[in-house]
């Protein structure tokens, strides 16, 4: 089918269904490309457990920071006002406000916990983006296209994690060393943590799990009970950050 | 009618004003034909579509290309001789057309349009000759 | 009709100069933000928002607030204000105009804005923000061009007005109702998420707008053969009254809600306004200012004498303005990231380049409204004679 007949159908598909929350793209946006595979099964629920326990022993450790970092071109801009952080250490106390206690070992309070997009199965930034340059896949990924964002920065205001960061400037002089298969960003969009959804295409497991030397960081599917992060999550006592918000993060802290 | 005089001044320079980048350009002699599309077959690889179809609607097959990885996490692409490919402008396309400068900017310099794919997406070549 | 707009005595044509001279510097920092990015700006990681989007906000509610003179006059037949609807429906078309121009040097990539309309997205509340504001620029600029029209041939206004007239009136609520929801659907800001959000938005809007107008009424009476009427000058000044009471009497329960509770993410941001926190104090002075003017305004207000003096009631409009204008133009938005979801304390101030951008934006609203205003009462001086 020719791409203009796919868009006339897009259009008409939209008329027809009212513009109800995008969800005509499901419906008419594959079938030009239906000589491709699918490369994900649909029934996948990602999602990722970090043990503190282990991750605290190696003080000072950054390999999966680093190693994101590098993956994925995000600069190192030194004035913190224009900071771009996609997995970052944070102290507890700042981490888990809302479990704020008294008498807590002065070590565990100022320790540093990784913190990065929490991927929420009910994303508040999705609900607020007015172009839908972020959305929610179906096996739970909170993805960004960084073509269509227009930098309003409403899902800033909107993400309870602060897991988001603005290019407040040009990225690319702050880039040490370019990684040529993925792009930079430009100055004027909104970029986080995707999952490594590129990564993830070729059957590979996100950066920073991959980079952990202490296997800290577990990632795999919570809709398969035998998965490793479901008989982890089963057996251990876990956190979540903010879950009264309703906002259901997909990033699990063993303590 | 009234001030005619004025009238007719103000329309000449309107025209003058509008038809400024056309005396401009004479007047530099920027202008040197079209630009001839130069392309490397020596390899001999088949490109995804035909060079008419490249030639007039590139852009819409990079729009769709990008949608589908970005948005769809659809990666590859079936092209007429039944080879799969991967659908990225600087994995794919620029494997054969790695000089930017000729393939893709002189016919933007001359059409005067400037696609901003550049501002995030990676020139390959330029990076191994730096 | 536009014709009477290049007539004009000697300070017309210096305000109108002044005014452009004050866009084209604007103009001239924008474009260096637009190069550099909004980095140019005070905004970092935490305080993402600022002042753009306070104006912006602000602003709606100005736009909002011609509601309180067109109502009165064609629902209720009020025909004091017969001269001045046509100023609240100008006054209005300017502010819009300035709020979407706010939006446009906010936004990071302004050459994709189109997106907006492209890939509309009814779950956000920006999404209806832009169709209730462009609703709205379109209803007024029917209604006053029309208005206007009928008012130069001397013939009442055609019968299909009416109709699109009452449609403005709650159309006019709504847009600084979908605005307030911008803010308070958000879980992550409890500074925001509160449900008297919308009145209170509403009801400072109702103060500030009026007081705007009756600032500039007095202003062209001066310089002007304009007579708004003494009528409808106390009118006025006893919607800014009431307007003004139920704004402080909002805020008063927001400050009760937080303080009685105790609950920390609620308490913290009033600290940050009204005491400082962590030694951040940016906004306590300006708060305090606002806290003073506002409660002296409304006070000076419910004493006849005053009031009915016009030169002092010019100076307690101005003060109002100026309250309301800190607390939403200045404190509003920035104190919903103060401290931010990580408990961080940030700081922000706008710069010089992004003052700049701003003043130039007001600077346009002020030549819109400037032009419509003289060629509104240059026709009605040529029907007089």
């Amino acid at each position: 089918m020719n791409s203009s007949r796919r868009k006339f159908l897009k259009l008409a598909g939209m008329a027809a269904l009212g513009i109800t929350a995008g969800k005509y793209e499901k419906i008419f946006g594959l079938t030009g490309y239906s000589n491709t595979q699918h490369s994900q099964s649909v029934s996948k629920l990602r999602a990722m457990v970090i043990d503190i326990r282990k991750c605290l022993v190696e003080k000072g450790c950054t390999a999966c920071i680093s190693s994101c970092n590098k993956t994925h071109n995000v600069p190192n801009i030194d004035n913190t006002k224009h900071e771009i952080k996609w997995i970052w250490k944070e102290d507890y106390e700042n981490v888990f406000l809302e479990k704020e206690n008294h008498f807590l070992n002065e070590d565990f309070k100022h320790s540093e916990i990784l913190i990065l997009c929490n991927h929420c199965d009910n994303p508040p930034c999705v609900k607020v983006c007015p172009t839908k340059a972020t959305w929610k896949r179906e096996d739970g990924i909170v993805m960004m296209d960084w073509h269509r964002c227009i930098g309003c920065r409403y899902c800033m205001a909107a993400c309870p994690y602060g897991s988001r960061s603005f290019n407040w400037i040009s990225p690319r002089p702050f880039i040490e060393n370019i990684t040529k298969n993925f792009p930079t960003r430009t100055k004027g969009v909104v970029e986080k943590c995707t999952f490594c959804d590129e990564r993830l295409a070729r059957n590979q497991l996100p950066a920073c799990v991959e980079a952990c030397p202490q296997k800290c960081l577990l990632f795999g599917d919570l809709n398969d009970s035998k998965s490793e992060v479901r008989q982890v999550l089963a057996n251990n006592f876990s956190i979540r950050r903010k879950p009264s918000l309703g906002t259901n993060p997909k990033i699990y802290y063993i303590v | 009618m009234y001030d005619s005089g004025k009238i007719l001044a103000g329309i000449i320079i309107f025209i003058l004003l509008i038809t400024f980048p056309f005396w401009l350009n004479s007047i530099q002699g920027e202008y040197k034909g079209e630009p001839e599309l130069v392309i490397d077959r020596s390899n001999g690889a088949q490109c995804v579509k035909s060079t008419d179809y490249m030639r007039n609607s590139h852009m819409t097959l990079l729009n769709e290309w990008r949608d589908e990885v970005v948005r769809n996490d659809n990666r590859f692409y079936t092209i007429s001789s039944g080879e799969r490919i991967e659908m990225s402008l600087s994995n794919t396309c620029m494997s054969c057309h790695a000089n930017k400068e000729e393939f893709c900017d002189r016919c933007h310099d001359y059409s005067g349009v400037k696609p901003y794919c550049w501002d995030c997406h990676i020139e390959q070549k330029k990076l191994e000759t730096n | 009709m536009i014709e009477h707009a290049l007539k004009g005595t000697k300070s017309y044509w210096l305000w109108i100069l002044s005014l452009s001279i004050i866009i084209f510097v604007g103009l001239l920092f924008y474009l260096e933000q637009l190069d550099y990015g909004l980095g140019l700006t005070g905004l970092n990681r935490d305080v993402t928002w600022g002042f753009y989007i306070a104006q912006l906000t602000f602003l709606v509610g100005v736009a909002a607030s011609g509601v309180m003179v067109v109502l009165p006059y064609y629902l209720h037949n009020y025909k004091v204000f017969g001269k001045l609807t046509i100023l609240g429906e100008f006054l209005a078309i300017a502010s819009v105009a300035m709020c979407v121009l706010f939006v446009v040097v906010d936004v990071g990539q302004p050459y994709r804005m189109m997106n907006l309309f492209l890939y509309p997205s009814p779950e956000s509340l920006l999404f209806w923000d832009t169709v209730v504001l462009s609703g709205y620029l379109v209803l007024n600029v029917i209604i006053s061009r029309k208005v206007l029209d009928s008012e130069r041939k001397s013939i009442p206004p055609p019968n299909w007005l009416k109709p699109i007239i009452i449609i403005s009136i709650p159309w006019a609520i709504s847009i600084h109702t979908v605005t307030a929801f911008l803010y308070s659907g958000l879980a992550a800001r409890p500074f925001w998420m509160t449900a008297i959000l919308a009145p209170r938005f509403l009801a400072s809007a109702f103060a500030s707008g009026p007081a705007l107008l009756l600032v500039m009424c007095l202003v062209l009476k001066k310089i002007t053969k304009f007579d708004p009427g003494k009528e409808a000058v106390q009118k006025l000044a006893l919607i800014i009254t009431y307007a003004m009471a139920a704004n402080i009497f909002f805020i008063l329960m927001e400050l009760f809600t937080a303080f009685y509770s105790g609950i920390p993410e609620h308490l913290t941001h009033f600290q940050f306004l009204f005491v400082g926190l962590e030694g951040n104090t940016s906004l306590v002075p300006w708060m305090w200012i606002s806290v003073v003017l506002g409660i002296t305004a409304l006070t000076c207000l419910f004493v006849p004498k005053l009031k009915q003096n016009e030169n002092i009631l010019f100076g307690i409009c101005l003060a109002i303005f100026l309250s309301i204008w800190i607390d939403k133009g200045l404190g509003m938005v920035v104190t919903g990231f103060i401290p931010s979801p990580l408990g961080e304390v940030a700081s922000y101030w706008p710069t010089i380049p992004e003052l700049m951008i701003s003043l130039g934006i007001w600077a346009i609203g002020f030549f819109i409204i400037t032009v419509f205003y003289k060629v509104t009462l240059s026709l009605r001086r040529e029907l007089l004679t």
